[in-house]
């Protein structure tokens, strides 16, 4: 019996035991409707479905018995895919994307959506068994990155990205290919640097153990100068080619007059080379090279390290934005079908074809149609807006609506949205860089070290000019700051590690620097302080004389209509409305399907629609008030929903008004505690958002926050104004989602991407947060002071070993052993205190992990009856 | 004695073969990607049908 069998026998048997009928892709519970009554493999979803006979049609089910193996039970059902992939045949993508290899082979790298494990590696490397011309497919699972090789007279690349589809993984173009190649490229100088100062530290170490003897109980003349000669060619071998990079920081910090550890790196590597070289040409011992050696190859891994681990943050956040649309909808000159064509093969002047749904590609101006835009992205308005023939709209908002064609205007750099985000290079590139506190301690530290130098030479220069010189140098090699160099980079190296397990990515060390002491946190309210979507608030129904109980919503009655009326708008109070209606009736229970007939939808103001013969309608309470009466005592409820912040809205039954819903947009359930945690540690915190000022004003009365730190209706461009005269006094941190915040958060000290941002957001800033919530910033706050606190131990004890090393040096009494004993022990302690601390933790004043979907400022009933 | 004189170089001749063949693999991308392989030689070759690559 083969591992595939074994692998469904087990979700047959875990189905047959259950009542509950998982889906045979991906076990989640199957909705009652769609099990198979044959008892055979039933499905949660089209999706699933078609992944499945994919795999079993082309002998892949051992993908199944795999996935057990290797994961823990966290598997996603299959995205139902129908995202047009024709695009990937252009020219102009090929151009751009595609390499041609030797034998006409092409090659391209895509960003695959769903790969979590191991079985993933080998079900996408089968891709050639699933298309034919597919030649090779790689993936690799840390970029999420899979390299297509495919014969393009026996293939297309649409096919194979279908393929890839039909098996479960979406896939987008990497647009980042070339940024990392080059990294690619650095990487492997950085690693071939490394071993070759491993190498040659590791041969003078050998050689030294010689020379220690030699010092001990004599050597001979030859063996001295053969053993002294080869280990200054291999140490200076060491300085010149892999330690090449400290002079070159030592040389850019001498002309920029900043302060940076590679000075004294860079001074006490050349004394203790200089020197060495010296005795060996004088037939001495007393040579350092294994020090040196030992020197170079730790502070270059240590870096290594630390590049390392930022990568990761990077990484992870380039697969967060590679989901982003590529292509439009170009109407041929003739009138014809619209054609999709890459972003990067539109020009001005043409015409574009943009659904309902859809997010608009260019700057353009309507030529067809009549239809609502959601500009919220750039704008943070929320509401969305209408727009008819004439009407500009930008690149990046969503068609909510109506099917429209847009005249392009501006496209790609030129769009509003492009100019934001040259903005946002344009402000990342002026921000002061934080300047690490080694880096500070090494402005003191090169001016105390060569002036103790000078004064030992002060004081022995009476007695004897050559002991002067000698222990003179002997300080500026023992005081070289090689734990000091580690100290930073380790301490954040274990910090960004320990972040990013709590879903806390981290682009920078600078940054925890930066967040540890209390600044000025500046919050945009939708999507950060909300959850960004609207969803029902509250739900007062008219008492009707149906005689059903209070409490819970008739399942006959007005939430199904809405929830069956809705389903035929686009509008996003209406997915509010529909979820709504999905969370509170069981689907077994009612067909939340029925299709309603001669709908109206009036965009603006509601839809009207007729289910089993009655006339509903919902919209806007000045509308429906025109069209039907108001029940006695349910006059105010419309101004108390407003009272409340909420959007009113009224459901009318042919000519009476039943119901009525206050949509809103409700604070994550962890905004309020963690805003009162970030200010009990002194953080002053402001929402700066582009909403209405008195939704903005009501967001911060429930937080706790006085009215004047809550600004309303901010451009993108006026928060950037903000945060920079803020920037000028103090660190300020933004914390944002959307297009909108974008060039705000690259301005700041430091800036944070919430769950669920744009691209733009990501791009810009320096932390995101892959969870839901605002607790991750507390616990970032937290981490970072404890990392800076692990800093500063790492440098206090790096300091120490210096400190008695000086000391020892300046009376006379260090040698070269005890130099190669000092220098290692202190870099091995701080990298034993650095592993061992704790850093990131889930902070203890803010209760728990957020569940966003839950509305912490939901009444307890929800379904509140008025009685009349 | 004068053995040092040949042994010393003929191990760092030995040393340097092996940071060449080092730089060779990293130049060839062997480093690359440290994680995917590892899975690959451990998933592959098992079930295959005959015939079926």
């Amino acid at each position: 019996m083969s591992a595939a069998d074994l692998g469904i026998q087990a979700a047959e048997r875990s189905a047959a035991a259950n009542p509950v009928t998982g889906c045979a892709h991906c076990g989640l519970p199957v909705p009652t409707g769609l099990v198979s009554p044959s008892g055979d493999a039933s499905f949660c979803c089209e999706g699933c479905r078609s992944v499945y006979e994919v795999l079993h049609g082309c002998g892949l089910e051992q993908y199944y018995a795999l996935r057990a193996a290797t994961t823990d039970g966290e598997v996603t059902p299959a995205p139902a895919v129908a995202h047009a992939l024709d695009y990937l045949d252009d020219p102009a993508f090929a151009e751009e994307h595609v390499k041609v290899r030797d034998g006409g082979i092409h090659e391209v790298e895509l960003h695959l959506e769903s790969v979590h494990c191991a079985a993933c590696v080998w079900l996408v490397e089968r891709l050639p068994q699933v298309v034919p011309g597919v030649i090779e497919a790689r993936l690799s699972l840390a970029t999420r990155t899979a390299t297509l090789r495919w014969d393009p007279e026996r293939t297309r690349l649409s096919t194979a990205a279908r393929g890839l589809a039909r098996l479960g993984y979406p896939a987008h173009p990497a647009r980042d290919a070339d940024v990392r190649a080059a990294r690619r490229r650095e990487d492997r100088s950085t690693m071939i640097r490394i071993a070759v100062a491993g190498a040659l530290a590791g041969n003078v170490m050998l050689l030294a153990f010689a020379l220690y003897g030699g010092h001990l109980h004599g050597m001979a003349d030859l063996h001295k100068h053969l053993f002294g000669g080869v280990s200054a060619g291999l140490a200076g071998l060491a300085l010149v080619w892999p330690g090449r990079v400290f002079f070159r920081g030592a040389m850019a910090s001498i002309r920029t007059r900043r302060p940076h550890l590679d000075l004294p790196i860079a001074i006490g590597l050349t004394a203790g080379y200089g020197w060495s070289l010296w005795e060996t040409i004088h037939g001495s011992l007393d040579v350092y090279y294994d020090v040196i050696g030992i020197l170079v190859f730790l502070l270059l891994l240590g870096r290594w390290i630390q590049s390392r681990q930022q990568r990761r943050g990077h990484d992870a956040v380039s697969m967060l934005f590679a989901v982003a649309p590529s292509t439009a909808r170009r109407l041929t000159a003739s009138g014809g079908r619209a054609d999709l064509i890459p972003l990067e093969a539109i020009e001005a002047g043409d015409l574009l074809e943009v659904r309902a749904g859809d997010t608009i590609p260019v700057d353009g101006t309507i030529r067809l149609g009549r239809t609502t835009v959601d500009e919220a992205m750039l704008t943070g308005e929320r509401d969305p807006i209408t727009a008819e023939i004439g009407a500009t709209v930008l690149a990046g908002t969503t068609n909510l609506s109506g099917h429209i064609e847009v005249e392009a205007v501006a496209t790609g750099d030129e769009t509003r949205a492009g100019r934001l985000m040259d903005l946002v290079r344009r402000s990342a590139e002026d921000r002061a860089p934080v300047v690490r506190r080694a880096d500070r301690l090494a402005a003191i530290f090169v001016p105390v070290v060569l002036g103790l130098a000078a004064l030992t030479i002060a004081i022995h220069w009476s007695n004897d000019p050559g002991t002067a010189i000698g222990r003179a140098m002997t300080l500026l090699i023992i005081s070289c700051p090689c734990a000091l160099g580690l100290a930073t980079p380790l301490a954040i190296i274990a910090a960004l590690g320990q972040a990013a397990r709590r879903r806390i990515l981290i682009t920078g060390g600078a940054a925890l620097e930066a967040l540890s002491h209390p600044g000025i946190i500046v919050l945009d309210k939708t999507g950060t302080l909300t959850a960004g979507r609207r969803r029902v608030v509250r739900w007062v129904e008219v008492d009707s004389a149906e005689g059903v109980d209070a409490g819970a919503p008739d399942p006959h009655g007005v939430l199904r209509a809405v929830a069956c009326l809705e389903r035929a708008s686009a509008h996003p109070i209406a997915a509010a409305l529909v979820a709504w209606g999905e969370e509170h009736i069981p689907s077994d229970a009612v067909d939340l399907h029925a299709a309603p007939t001669d709908v109206v939808e009036t965009t603006g103001l509601g839809i009207e629609g007729t289910i089993d013969g009655v006339r509903w309608r919902i919209g806007r309470p000045g509308w429906i008030s025109d069209h039907a009466r108001t029940p006695r005592g349910f006059e105010g409820r419309t101004d108390e929903l407003v009272d409340e912040g909420l959007s009113p809205l009224l459901v009318a039954r042919e000519d009476a008004i039943v119901a009525a819903i206050g949509v809103g947009d409700p604070l994550q359930p962890d905004a309020e505690a963690s805003i009162a945690a970030l200010v009990r540690r002194g953080w002053r915190c402001e929402i700066l958002s582009g909403d209405d000022p008195r939704v903005v004003r009501r967001a911060g009365e429930r937080l706790g926050l006085p009215t004047r730190r809550c600004r309303g209706g901010a451009t993108p461009e006026a928060k950037l104004e903000r945060v920079r005269r803020l920037a000028r006094r103090s660190t300020v941190v933004v914390v944002g989602d959307g297009v909108n915040d974008a060039a705000a958060l690259s301005a700041a000290t430091v800036g944070i991407a919430v769950h669920g941002g744009a691209e733009a957001s990501l791009r810009a800033a320096d932390v995101s947060l892959d969870r839901p919530g605002l607790t991750g910033v507390v616990e970032l706050v937290d981490g970072a002071a404890r990392t800076v606190g692990v800093i500063r131990r790492n440098l206090a004890v790096s300091l120490g070993y210096n400190v008695v090393g000086v000391g020892l040096a300046m009376v006379g009494l260090i040698d070269p052993i005890v130099a190669a004993i000092l220098m290692p022990a202190s870099s091995l302690t701080v990298i034993t205190l650095s592993y061992r601390s704790r850093t990131f933790a889930a902070p203890d004043d803010v209760a728990g992990e957020a569940e966003p979907l839950e509305a912490p400022d939901r009444p307890t009933g929800p379904f509140v009856r008025a009685v009349t | 004695m004068s053995i040092l004189l040949i042994v010393l170089p003929l191990g760092l001749v030995l040393g340097a073969v092996g940071v060449v063949a080092f730089i060779w693999a990293a130049r060839q991308g062997q480093f690359d990607d440290l994680e995917t392989p590892a899975i690959r030689a451990v998933v592959d070759d098992d079930l295959h049908e005959p015939g079926v690559h």
